[in-house]
């Protein structure tokens, strides 16, 4: 009885401040959307470190004939020189690097004349111009600074240099990019509140001839501030729902779509972790709309 | 089952207090008038009562609880302890007799069967059978204090408070009430009125308890109220608390 006489008032409430209703949808949609990109973004850049890292090196250039560079004033890299490097890479630094791949400049100049058949820029090359160089995987790609500590100015090494660099650029795009959707979620957000406790005000206030009734005869807090709750609680969380459906949405025809068609050696975040995303923004929906309501409850509908 | 003990209420620092150490007893079953002119307390004794304001210094009790110890979640469960009727009757208008007086049941919880039970019986003590489809402005201002009568009686409180039942009434009407309240009193609900309605008071020689200023300056069993007495101290022979004047029995 009592809870078909509470859905009963939270229909009532909805229909009877139906605009204000549709704009706390509106602005829970938009927000949340907003906190669903940031949450995806941050995911894509999870997937991209996760993929690429793994293949990325630390390369170890050794000195070359004639190199400009101070490091290499004594001249090319010796053959001690370099099993002095990789002893000291097996045991000062056990732990962080993994595997050592030592590509000799007869394989470096393999590789380039594969890739340029007639030479760089027209100039046929020999052995002599390439370089030798130790290539190391990290156990964790993020130690990078601890190799480049121990190996930069040893003897040999013209230098050290971490393949990740590369990719410093996307990833600080990206990164930017989803501080600037987290910021805009948080506006919208603050927004929603603010929406949220003064549709519940409205509500209650145009409910108050109900509620100083409902007072009087001895009803409970509950049965009195419930149906307002609800009906922040539901505006919200449908607002959620269409922020999900459109992420779904965004992310299949944008992403799996269309830009995993046209750029497609990236793993790119897809539906399903929406739906990973989809609880975070349901519980966010309800936390806001309850939190706001009930702030606004306990000073509009005090007993 | 009201009692006030030295209760002084100051709703503003500073201010004249609307209660200056007010003490009452009211007695289960009893039936009282508390009269006085605008601003002289009486509503501020019933917003007590109703724990809608706390005493500024003294006690109260109602139906055995002491209300400056009782937290604000028990609050709910002493009202269900009062029922509460107003001058302006306090209706929703959006909805029929039926509903109105149903409405204090659904909020409390109470079962679709009792309360299909419980509204046809108390609309037809209030002598609004035949009426429950009605929305309040179809009626008449003596019906719709009916309606809220059975409103605030539906419950079956033992205290029922009046602010003012009668006054936008006419006299006929207003007896109406009256005897209707006589008849719940007989029941053994304790009711508690607030009114300046001298006629009425007179009529009835009830417990008068006269408040002025927020003070208690008149506390007779059976009394009437004139009050031509008060506001004009130096009118001859007439004290706050003087004898009641022979009226004629109605």
């Amino acid at each position: 009885m009592r809870g078909q006489f509470i859905l009963g008032e939270v229909g009532a409430g909805l229909r009877r401040n139906l605009s204000m209703t549709v704009a706390v949808v509106l602005v829970t949609f938009v927000s949340l959307t907003f906190v669903g990109a940031a949450a995806l973004l941050q995911l894509q850049i999870d997937k991209l470190q996760g993929d690429w890292y793994e293949q990325v090196e630390v390369t170890v250039y050794l000195c070359p004939q004639d190199s400009p560079q101070a490091a290499c004033a004594g001249g090319e890299a010796t053959q001690e020189q370099q099993e002095d490097l990789e002893r000291v890479i097996a045991t000062e630094l056990d732990g962080v690097v993994e595997e050592v791949r030592v590509e000799s400049k007869e394989d470096a100049f393999d590789a380039f004349t594969q890739r340029y058949p007639d030479g760089y820029l027209g100039t046929p090359l020999t052995v002599d111009d390439m370089q030798s160089s130790l290539h190391l995987t990290l156990v964790d790609p993020e130690e990078y600074e601890v190799v480049n500590d121990v190996l930069t100015g040893r003897p040999g090494v013209e230098s050290v240099e971490d393949d990740r660099a590369i990719f410093e650029p996307l990833f600080l795009v990206l990164n930017r990019l989803s501080l600037l959707a987290a910021g805009l979620a948080v506006v919208m957000l603050v927004t929603a509140v603010l929406l949220i406790s003064t549709t519940i005000r409205l509500s209650a206030f145009s409910r108050r001839r109900e509620t100083s009734i409902m007072r009087l005869v001895g009803a409970s807090n509950t049965v009195i501030q419930l149906p307002f709750l609800l009906e922040g609680a539901i505006a919200a969380v449908l607002g959620s729902l269409l922020a999900i459906g459109g992420l779904l949405v965004g992310v299949r025809y944008l992403i799996t779509d269309w830009l995993a068609g046209s750029v497609p050696w990236v793993n790119y975040v897809d539906t399903g972790d929406v739906i990973q995303v989809a609880p975070f923004l349901i519980l966010i929906a309800l936390v806001l709309s309850v939190g706001s309501s009930y702030l606004t409850l306990r000073r509009y509908t005090r007993v | 089952m009201i009692r006030f003990e030295n209760v002084t209420k100051t709703y503003a620092r500073g201010a004249r207090p609307a209660l200056d150490d007010v003490s009452l007893d009211i007695d289960r079953g009893e039936f009282v008038f508390l009269v006085g002119a605008s601003g002289s307390g009486k509503s501020t004794c019933l917003r007590l009562v109703l724990r809608e304001e706390r005493p500024s210094a003294g006690a109260v009790h109602v139906a055995g609880r002491d209300l400056s110890r009782l937290s604000s979640w028990k609050v709910p469960d002493l009202r269900r302890q009062i029922g509460v009727v107003f001058q302006d009757f306090r209706l929703l208008p959006n909805k029929t007799v039926y509903e109105n007086v149903a409405f204090a049941l659904q909020v409390l919880g109470r079962r679709r069967h009792t309360i299909s039970l419980a509204v046809p019986e108390v609309l037809e003590l209030v002598g609004l059978e035949g009426k429950e489809k009605r929305r309040p402005h179809e009626l008449s201002g003596g019906e719709q204090q009916r309606v809220a009568l059975a409103r605030a009686y539906v419950n079956r409180p033992p205290i029922l408070l009046a602010d003012e039942p009668t006054g936008n009434l006419d006299p006929t009407t207003a007896l109406g009430i009256m005897r209707l309240l006589d008849r719940i009193n007989r029941t053994g609900t304790t009711v508690v009125m607030a009114t300046h309605d001298e006629e009425t008071v007179n009529q009835w020689r009830r417990r008068v308890i006269e408040l002025d200023d927020g003070t208690v300056v008149r506390d007779e069993a059976e009394g009437i109220y004139d009050s031509s007495r008060r506001g004009d101290p130096g009118t001859p022979g007439i004290a706050a608390a003087g004898e009641p004047l022979p009226i004629g029995e109605v």
